[in-house]
């Protein structure tokens, strides 16, 4: 396991009688991609800041590589930021962009005009130095931001929602590139997002957090098939969450009928979420299935089909390759690996998730 | 230091420079206003604290007089700027930028140019064509210069203009005319607000251009005020300055007000610089 | 093609007026400025700029003004700085530093009349407190004092629209690149501040180059500038055509400048509306 690099421990950050972040602790590996995500306001961006120094808690301290930098001025930091809406200096050209940090520090023409290079090709702009920012498109002014960045070799590259303003396709191509970089280059990056895919697709860790606590740590598989809570089950992916009761271990009742499941711990008779991924929900002709249903609406999705179907007094959201025309009846069928249990939230706020790993 | 206290000094250092900044502005109101106060005649003795020349003022007629006019010119020169400012940027929308850009060039040069040389530009061209000084040429002038401070306060908001906003009124059944009355124009509305309120300010506070374009026998505030500095200005006037100065201050205070609580930061369009 | 007319039928009345009112008026002057009284074609009334009385008169509003644009630019840069930074209360600030400039523009620069005459408002405190008096009124120093006076606020308001329309983050950026405040303005902020910069200086060089009203008022009867020469030709002297003559000089002033604002604020971000 590497070590910990970034450390944030009992952060809290309040603008006036806001409360954005409450004793926030995390950790993040060298070398790691990890990615904050949530919805907006739930206190990734501020988390962000602060570790890049933008921002200081009003409790708590921040440690890099075990030294205090809480109170350290950006500046002096050894990471590099990449903005949300790039914060190119538009009265200078790329190259001027890319080689500002290099300058600053001081170093020669010739190491600055072979690192400029480095970065150009890197991020696939090749011939781009002598171009003004106001002339590039989103994705290229995207990627001289990033090569502004990583020239300077930071231990730590902190991305706050860089590929928001791009379109779909381009958006797509952007993650790739980000993945393949962050391997290139060897170093830890901390991504911020709202857009579930992006995290799934690029990271290792995934971090969601929700009104400036932690929901869950884990990795994308973990987080996406064994969500801890209500909340992470419905910001990740699409599911079905139903009430029902725990009668004992790898035993559920919901909707009127006992399902074997595969989680334990839970005690006898407790009411809990059951969450049921709508890809995992097999459909079956009637009489077959544990529960019989109707099918109420269709959508064609292309790698899909997307259906409700009308189930036990629930409205089962369910994907599937197989198409049951709408008024069909049809059985409900999930094996019991693919049933998730959660405890039913203590109140509206979820109270800060201890880490695990 | 530690970083809490460079920054409290900074900040302190800079609510002073803008303290220091704040004096130097105000000293001369604040004389002003005390002056108006003054029993006696002359600026430079203080006679006693009196309330005598708010009253004797609105008996002055020479002074109600300059204020009057100068009041009229302003409302007239700023309204009929107004619209025929609106209906020229309505009719640069539609040009080709070739000829908007010179038509918008030609509107900068009264801005750009010195007031000197415009007053006396007008007052050549009244004198050449025999026109006879008088209120008409101080209207005229007045107008000339009004117009540019509305186009540049009308023209940002016709190019943000929501065509499509236009378009779907059209399409919901609406005739060009009432789509423009019931849609477009609301949109324009601060624009042209703004660009009124504008003219009427640089009207009220002009003396340059007045100064040669009013002939004998008339005067606004500013003229007036400029006769009198070699005899001795008559305290009515520094009254009503002091009037008019409270009543600019809580007419502004009543309309910006209500943007303070929609959002820190003010349009510049609705700051009024005389 | 029915865009061109109802175009042309719009704009029709401003194109008319601004040709009667705007560009006559100016060739008018270009004519008054090239003729003498008998009609006759001749140089005379601009070269006049050259005599001793009017060169002397036009390079004291040149410097005048040139100090004083310059104190503009030093005091108003790190106000419309600190106003382009401040959190809190924001309008309100603003809205005080622009409310001077409602009353009167001939009493304002009047009532510095009162502060500084010798035994002014300022000196009666100045001896009170056993300070020297200052004896500035009806110097150029006092007439400098005017101009930065009453033009201050055309140097802020542009600067201001310069600075806040510079992105947080683009500050941020450049701190996370390793430069320190200094650095961060110096490289920058300052470069991105040139159009409000140059809007700023020419809205106040010109007036102020210009101005005939602050050198009578705070220069005493002495003190000359080129605005007042050439107002007293047109008032005093009805010599219209010296009197247009020396404007075509101002102009090439004026000119330059319109020059120098197309050049460094080519889309008029420093624009104050």
């Amino acid at each position: 396991m590497s070590k910990k690099l970034i450390e944030l421990n009992n952060i809290s950050k309040s603008y006036g009688s806001n409360i954005v972040l409450d004793e926030l602790n995390l950790y993040i590996r060298e070398n790691e991609f990890l990615t904050l995500l949530g919805p907006s306001g739930c206190g990734k961006t501020t988390t962000l800041r602060i570790i890049g120094g933008f921002e200081t808690p009003d409790t708590g301290n921040v440690l890099f590589d075990g030294n205090d930098i809480t109170s350290l001025p950006p500046n002096k930091r050894q990471l590099n930021t990449v903005f949300q809406k790039y914060a190119l200096f538009t009265h200078m050209n790329v190259s001027d962009n890319i080689a500002f940090g290099l300058k600053i520090k001081g170093k020669t023409d010739k190491y600055i005009r072979d690192k400029i290079e480095y970065a150009l090709r890197l991020v696939n702009l090749e011939g781009y130095g002598d171009r003004m920012p106001e002339c590039l498109s989103g994705g290229q002014q995207q990627r001289v931001a990033i090569a502004r960045a990583i020239v300077n070799e930071p231990k730590v590259l902190l991305l706050d929602e860089p590929l928001g303003a791009l379109d779909l396709k381009l958006r797509q191509d952007m993650q790739y590139e980000l993945i393949r970089l962050k391997e290139e280059l060897g170093i830890t990056f901390i991504y911020v997002t709202h857009d579930q895919e992006e995290a799934l697709t690029m990271s290792d860790t995934i971090v969601v957090m929700n009104q400036g606590y932690i929901q869950q740590i884990g990795s994308p598989e973990d987080i996406y098939n064994e969500p801890e809570n209500a909340f992470v089950a419905d910001f990740i992916g699409d599911s079905n969450i139903i009430d029902g009761i725990m009668l004992q271990d790898e035993l559920v009742m919901f909707l009127g009928t006992k399902f074997a499941c595969v989680d334990t711990g839970f005690g006898t008779n407790t009411p809990v979420d059951v969450v049921i991924r709508p890809e995992d929900v097999i459909l079956t002709p009637p009489e077959r299935g544990k529960i019989n249903g109707v099918v109420t609406h269709l959508i064609f999705k292309g790698v899909h089909y997307e259906m409700e179907v009308q189930a036990g007094g629930f409205e089962w959201l369910v994907h599937s390759t197989t198409m049951f025309p709408v008024g069909a009846e049809v059985g409900l069928e999930v094996d019991p690996f693919n049933i998730q249990i959660m405890n039913k939230p203590a109140s509206e706020d979820e109270e800060a998730v201890s880490l695990e790993e | 230091m530690s970083k809490k206290t460079t920054r409290l000094t900074s900040d302190i250092l800079k609510k002073i420079y803008i303290a220091l900044i704040f004096i130097f502005l105000y000293t001369p109101i604040i004389t002003l206003i005390v002056l108006s106060f003054n029993s006696s005649k002359t600026r430079a003795k203080w006679g006693g604290f009196t309330l005598k020349w708010y009253g004797s003022l609105f008996t002055n007629r020479d002074i109600m007089e300059a204020l009057y006019t100068t009041l009229l010119i302003a409302l007239l020169s700023s309204a009929i700027a107004t619209v025929i400012g609106v209906l020229t940027c309505l009719g640069l929308n539609r040009m080709k930028s070739a000829s908007r850009s010179v038509i918008l060039g030609v509107t900068n040069i009264p801005m750009l140019n010195a007031d000197i040389v415009t007053g006396i530009s007008l007052m050549l061209l009244f004198l050449s064509f025999g026109i006879r000084f008088g209120f008409g040429t101080i209207l005229l002038s007045h107008i000339t210069f009004n117009i540019p401070y509305v186009i540049l306060s009308v023209m940002p908001r016709i190019k943000n203009l929501n065509q499509p906003v236009y378009e779907a009124a059209l399409d919901l059944g609406a005739s060009p005319m009432y789509a423009f009355f019931k849609v477009v124009l609301p949109e324009l509305a601060p624009g042209i607000l703004s660009g009124f309120l504008l003219a009427f300010t640089m009207s009220l506070d002009d003396f340059i251009i007045t100064h040669f374009t009013k002939g004998a026998g008339i005067d606004t505030l500013s003229t007036k005020i400029y006769t009198e500095v070699k005899k001795g200005i008559k305290p009515e006037m520094y009254a009503l300055s002091t009037i008019i100065f409270l009543t600019v201050l809580i007419l502004l205070i009543l309309v910006n007000r209500p943007e303070k609580i929609k959002d820190e930061e003010p349009n510049t369009s609705t700051v009024v610089v005389p | 093609m029915k865009n061109k007319k109802r175009a042309r039928i719009l704009a029709g009345p401003y194109l008319v007026w601004a040709v009667a009112f705007i560009i006559i008026p100016l060739a008018m002057i270009f004519t008054y400025g090239l003729t003498s009284r008998d009609g006759g074609y001749t140089l005379a009334n601009i070269a006049s700029i050259a005599t001793p009385e009017h060169s002397k008169a036009l390079w004291l509003s040149v410097r005048l003004s040139i100090i004083a644009t310059v104190i503009c630019l030093l005091l108003g840069y790190p106000l419309a700085y600190i106003l382009a930074h401040m959190k809190s209360s924001k309008g309100m600030i603003i809205f005080i530093f622009i409310l001077p400039m409602w009353m009167n523009f001939l009493l304002r620069t009047l009532a510095w009349q009162t502060l500084l005459e010798k035994t002014g408002v300022i000196n009666t405190v100045l001896s009170a407190i056993g300070l020297p008096t200052l004896a500035i009124i009806n110097t150029s120093k006092a007439i400098v004092l005017g101009m930065v006076y009453n033009f201050l606020p055309f140097m802020v308001l542009p600067l201001y629209n310069s600075l806040t329309k510079i992105d947080d983050n683009v500050i941020n950026a450049a701190h996370d690149l390793g430069a320190n405040g200094f650095q961060t303005f110096i490289k920058i902020i300052l470069p991105l501040t040139v159009p409000g910069i140059i809007s700023g200086i020419t809205m106040v060089f010109v007036p102020a180059l210009t101005t005939f009203v602050i050198s009578k008022l705070l220069g005493g009867s002495k003190i000359l500038l080129i605005g007042n020469v050439i107002e007293e030709q047109f008032t005093q002297a009805s010599n219209w055509h010296l009197g247009s003559g020396l404007s075509i000089v101002l102009m090439i002033f004026i000119l330059f400048n319109m020059l120098l604002s197309a050049i460094f604020d080519k889309d008029g971000e420093g624009n104050v509306i």
